[in-house]
């Protein structure tokens, strides 16, 4: 996929803009959300994975956590998120000082927690804006949080023919949260859409199904746009990105984060070329199980000249 | 009529046929009875001698036992002909709570639930239907009740009735030709083309909907029509066998849809017999979505005669407790470069069985034939089972066939993933199972869509948890 610079420059500025707009949310807002995970001890199938990690996440700081292959970090991702298959034998999780260890997947979600899967998973027949629709509803957020400003879209596009059932169809047990318009939402998807260069028709497509990677991973950041979580998980985002890929992601990811100043975001990465776009506040790496090393900026940048190596010998 | 009982017509809402009153024959089946259908409809002769010629065939078949269990079918025990006012004699307050609920939960309109219900023997629409009806006639094309269609073009009918299916072609296509009553007749002339689906709910009256409903339409050359049938609603019935037969005759160049949507009470067997022949370059397609039932074995067939000619199938079942959904399709390849597919979903759920049967015949010197076959199958639990018996007999070597098949389970990533986007997990299961059957879904008229995505909610929300 090739994008005219000109686009991209522009549309960086309109991050910017947005950026210093987002700086000021409405103060009703209740975005926050504090996680903190204590000596927490997981593992699948009998095997221990997480072997005691800690970690505190506070509103608005954004986490890098780098390591090696097998290291944990996806587990970490899936524990949080409340993957059934992982059995947690000790510690804990707690969002505001609840204990949210018990708590099934979508429960988790309505807390406000987002995993942006590494591998995202193909459900055919179910389109991306059916999806979306009743994840938004399920979530019951009334406050509509815009992440793009509002700009006129031409009306092919507003009007782009998305084969969904009509509101009036759904019953009333499903209808949306009051106030929450199926028409606007849809608007608001579609420029999410747009901003991470999705067709038109992408709303429709069936979920992941037959997606390239690349598709893949900037339908995880729509989800994440639209959803407007407090805490983002983002599995390896980076990885199957072109450098175009990667600069419109992570010009999203910015924008979210610029919009949401509240919202909080660990990025699991094996490289560090996406923090050219994103500042972490802190650089964590782990290794077997364990977080054995939390640093700035500058961890990351040792760890690209370096490796793992100095770690992984212990 | 020392038999039955008649009482004067009390058919009060005005869209009545005058010669029509309440009648019901006795339970059981016998010469008389027959006698007495045709006797009571002032049907001629040869109908006549088609019922009486039938019943003698149904006494002399045997119980099909390579399906469903109908052991528990006792044919004593029902009613054969009952004029469709009787329904009215229903109360609202009679009915299963479950049914009324159900009509609560997707949002039937209060008049239609009546009508679903066998309240009343008609609802509002009739007054659209006439509008409808006009459009038609001025076009040609014919669109009654069978019994009428039988009496206004008694030529025509007997052209066509009972050349597709015959009373012998098995058990029930024999009690069906015996005791018929209801169903539609529809003829399309030459080159007109219905742009709106026929749908038998339009027209509502209770006899299309009765046990043993017979249809018969014909499209002729180039001509196109979209027949609809049944409701995605429960219908709800106390009769517990339904026996329909429907034979259609696509004509050189033409295009026929048919698409079904049965819903009935889980008391009945529902028991149909479908089949259309296909004339040269022209187009059958059925679209057959089963939902209710105690048990069904239902497998709309092409007999593609001409060159050319093209047979569709889309299966869908859905089984909960108690039901066994037998479905899938036959296509009969009879001539060269004649090409089909059936494709078939069905999902079992809270021990719910259903079974796949499908047929593929080519015959020797049907060159060229290309056929598809796919079916897929989802089990929710463990408690529910799925089966697959596919027959193939192909005689001839220049022939293209795909056969696949495919059975899963609710994919625990993939309710993962919806899960951890704040669906619990009966809207995760709901989303993924609309999903699975989307392919046949999506070819039915939008209405129905919406009702059978509501309809799969509240089967999830009674499957899972």
């Amino acid at each position: 996929m090739v994008y005219r610079l000109s686009e991209l420059q522009l549309f960086s500025k309109l991050s910017s803009v947005t950026g210093n707009l987002g700086r000021n949310p409405p103060k009703n807002q209740k975005k926050a959300m504090k996680l903190i995970i204590k000596n927490l001890k997981a593992g699948t199938g009998g095997q221990e994975i997480l072997k005691g990690v800690n970690l505190q996440i506070r509103p608005g700081e954004i986490h890098v956590l780098m390591g090696p292959n097998g290291s944990g970090k996806s587990t970490l991702a899936q524990v949080i998120a409340g993957h059934p298959s992982y059995k947690v034998d000790g510690g804990q999780l707690t969002v505001d000082g609840k204990d949210i260890g018990k708590l099934t997947p979508d429960k988790r979600a309505r807390v406000g927690i987002f995993l942006g899967f590494q591998h995202p998973v193909e459900v055919p027949g179910v389109s991306v804006f059916n999806m979306l629709r009743r994840a938004k509803q399920a979530i019951g957020s009334s406050t509509t949080s815009r992440v793009l400003p509002r700009k006129a879209l031409p009306p092919s596009q507003s009007v782009s023919g998305l084969t969904e059932i009509p509101s009036s169809a759904v019953p009333p047990s499903a209808s949306p949260a009051k106030g929450h318009n199926l028409s606007r939402f849809r608007q608001e998807l579609l420029e999410y859409a747009s901003s991470l260069k999705l067709g038109e028709d992408f709303l429709r497509r069936s979920l992941n199904e037959g997606f390239s990677g690349g598709e893949k991973k900037r339908n995880e950041i729509l989800q994440m746009m639209a959803l407007a979580p407090k805490l983002v998980i983002l599995d390896e985002i980076d990885s199957g990105l072109d450098i175009d890929g990667l600069k419109v992601v992570a010009s999203a990811i910015e924008q979210f984060i610029a919009h949401s100043p509240q919202s909080s975001v660990i990025l699991i990465t094996h490289y560090a070329r996406i923090l050219k776009y994103l500042k972490p506040d802190f650089v964590h790496v782990m290794v077997d199980g364990k977080i054995v090393k939390s640093g700035k900026m500058n961890l990351a940048k040792k760890i690209e000249e370096r490796g793992y190596n100095a770690w992984q010998t212990v | 009529m020392a038999n039955g009982v008649v009482v004067p017509n009390e058919y009060q809402y005005g869209f009545s046929k005058p010669e029509n009153y309440v009648f019901k024959s006795r339970k059981g089946l016998d010469r008389s009875v027959v006698e007495q259908i045709s006797s009571m409809k002032s049907e001629s002769e040869w109908m006549r001698g088609f019922r009486l010629r039938a019943l003698e065939i149904f006494f002399g078949k045997k119980m099909p036992v390579w399906g469903a269990d109908l052991s528990t079918i006792n044919f004593d025990d029902i009613y054969y002909y009952i004029k469709p006012t009787d329904s009215q004699k229903k109360s609202w307050s009679d009915l299963p709570k479950e049914i009324k609920d159900t009509y609560d939960a997707i949002g039937i309109p209060e008049a239609e639930k009546k009508f679903l219900a066998g309240v009343t023997a008609q609802y509002e629409s009739e007054s659209v239907y006439h509008s409808f009806q006009k459009q038609w006639e001025d076009k040609g094309v014919i669109f009654l009740d069978m019994d009428s269609g039988l009496r206004q073009y008694p030529d025509l009918v007997k052209q066509y009735f009972g050349r597709a299916i015959p009373p012998a072609d098995n058990k029930f296509a024999s009690l069906n030709s015996a005791v018929w009553s209801g169903g539609s007749f529809v003829y399309v002339p030459p080159g007109v083309s219905v742009d709106i689906p026929l749908q038998a709910y339009f027209r509502i009256n209770a006899a299309n909907m009765g046990q043993f409903e017979r249809t018969l339409i014909i499209v002729d050359e180039g001509a196109y029509v979209h027949y609809v049938e049944g409701c995605t609603a429960p219908v709800y019935t106390t009769d517990s066998l339904h026996a329909a037969v429907v034979e259609i005759f696509v004509k050189k160049g033409a295009r026929c849809r048919y698409t079904t949507i049965q819903n009935w009470s889980a008391n009945v067997y529902n028991l149909v017999t479908k089949r259309a022949f296909v004339e040269e370059e022209g187009t059958m397609e059925w679209v057959d979505g089963n939902i209710g039932s105690k048990i069904t074995m239902k497998y709309p067939s092409c007999y593609l005669v001409g060159r050319g000619a093209r047979g569709e199938v889309l299966s869908l079942a859905l089984a909960g407790s108690g039901q066994h959904q037998d479905a899938g399709g036959k296509l009969m390849f009879l001539a060269p470069d004649t090409s089909g597919e059936i494709i078939s979903k069905s999902v079992s759920h809270s021990g719910g069985q259903t079974s796949y049967r499908g047929l593929v015949k080519v015959i020797k010197n049907a060159e060229r034939v290309k056929c598809n076959v796919r079916c897929d199958a989802l089990i929710l639990d463990e408690l529910s089972r799925s089966d697959t018996y596919p027959t193939m007999q192909v005689a001839e070597d220049n022939v293209r066939i795909g056969h696949e098949a495919s059975v899963s389970r609710i994919d625990a990533e993939q309710l993962f993933y919806l899960m951890s986007r704040g669906l619990s997990e009966i809207e995760a299961t709901s989303l993924i199972v609309n999903g699975f059957i989307e392919p046949i879904v999506k070819e039915l008229p939008l209405e129905y869509a919406v009702e059978l995505n509501r309809l799969i909610q509240l089967n999830m929300e009674g499957a899972v948890g």
